[in-house]
């Protein structure tokens, strides 16, 4: 005698596994929370905790989102969730910064997947370069308290977890070149042109 | 934590990889009607657990281990308040048994009025493809206890559909 399992409409283990991921996040259980974004710099993940704002991954310069969601849950829990609207406020923002209506990111950001000490130290000065302006590593070196560390500087700007809403596009070589950057040069140059810099570059 | 954290996959994707296997299993065993509540305990409850979970584990088995209690509680608390009337009457004058429009055949109702140790055993063996092995570990009993509760379930359930036939 066969018993044949019960059959699922089409869809539906996913509409209710998407429901339970919702509400997983809603009520913290869950202690990370994801979302993809689409903007005019390609696909970017967008990884929050209850803290705030903890990554904002380059998609396709980070591997994929199989390997930037991996490398989140090994370094901060594998508790992670997809929760789209738990990141709508991140997703707004981003697309009025696109659109040319933001200058500044209000979203709350959690620190986390920066290391400790100069790095985040770093980290946190570029957060507050203006929209519009632009430093050297130089000065991110002085501003982080180790003035002649500006290697280190450009290396945490490099591993920058949260790039375009922490700027770290605005800070540029001391002698006027582009330096690097986390999402490739491309993306450098045209998020500084979004911003309004007349780059000779 | 960091250890056994560090192996287990980011919980989206171990949702996404079970999902079909859970809602299967608990529209067998509890009915559609319980089984959208049921599936989000499940998976609410395996969050909850998840990233003390040692690496290594059989995700599959443990998840499923989970619904399997979660469709106990609901079976439990259907045995203390009536049941719903749908859920029991389907005498030989509903017959021929056949699958119902949302697709939770005939037979899974009748496998719900079975013993309990049956009626588990069964949906973990056929509606959630548990060997009797997996069965035996999310039951906490013997192999061969799984083995023989499945044997009694399915000439029950022979049993009962010769005498639908008989009286049709």
């Amino acid at each position: 005698m066969s018993l044949p399992p019960p059959e699922l409409r089409p869809g539906e283990a996913a509409a209710l596994a998407a429901r339970t991921a919702a509400r997983a996040a809603d009520q913290g259980i869950a202690e990370v929370a994801y979302t993809t974004v689409d903007s005019p710099v390609g696909r970017l993940v967008a990884v929050a905790t209850p803290r705030g704002l903890a990554r904002l991954a380059y998609e396709l310069e980070n591997g994929g989102l199989d390997e930037i969601l991996d490398d989140v849950a090994l370094r901060l829990s594998p508790s992670i969730v997809e929760a789209p609207a738990r990141l709508d406020p991140v997703r707004r923002e981003l697309e009025e910064y696109f659109d040319g209506h933001r200058q500044d990111f209000d979203v709350a950001l959690d620190w986390s997947l920066s290391r400790e000490g100069f790095r985040r130290r770093v980290l946190q000065e570029c957060a507050l370069i203006p929209f519009g302006a632009t430093r050297t590593y130089k000065d991110m070196a002085i501003a982080a308290g180790s003035p002649s560390a500006f290697r280190a500087a450009g290396g945490a700007l490099g591993s920058n977890p949260i790039p375009i809403v922490v700027p770290c596009h605005r800070v540029l070589a001391s002698s006027g070149g582009l330096g690097g950057y986390t999402g490739g040069l491309e993306r450098k140059r045209l998020l500084l042109s979004i911003e309004g810099g007349s780059l000779a570059l | 934590m960091m250890t056994t954290a560090a192996r287990l996959p980011p919980f989206q994707r171990f949702l996404d990889a079970h999902s079909e296997d859970v809602l299967r299993y608990l529209v067998a065993s509890v009915g559609r009607h319980d089984a959208d509540d049921a599936f989000q305990e499940t998976f609410i409850s395996a969050l909850r657990a998840y990233p003390r979970l040692p690496a290594g584990s059989n995700l599959r088995g443990w998840v499923l281990a989970i619904a399997h209690r979660k469709a106990i509680d609901i079976h439990r608390a259907r045995g203390r308040n009536p049941v719903p009337v749908a859920e029991i009457h389907d005498g030989p004058q509903r017959s021929p048994p056949a699958a119902s429009p949302a697709g939770d055949g005939d037979h899974w109702q009748r496998v719900r009025a079975l013993p309990a140790r049956q009626r588990e055993v069964l949906t973990l063996r056929y509606a959630a493809d548990l060997t009797h092995a997996e069965i035996a570990t999310a039951l906490h009993c013997t192999e061969e206890a799984a083995r023989r509760a499945a044997a009694d379930g399915l000439r029950n359930l022979r049993k009962e559909l010769t005498d639908v036939a008989a009286t049709a």
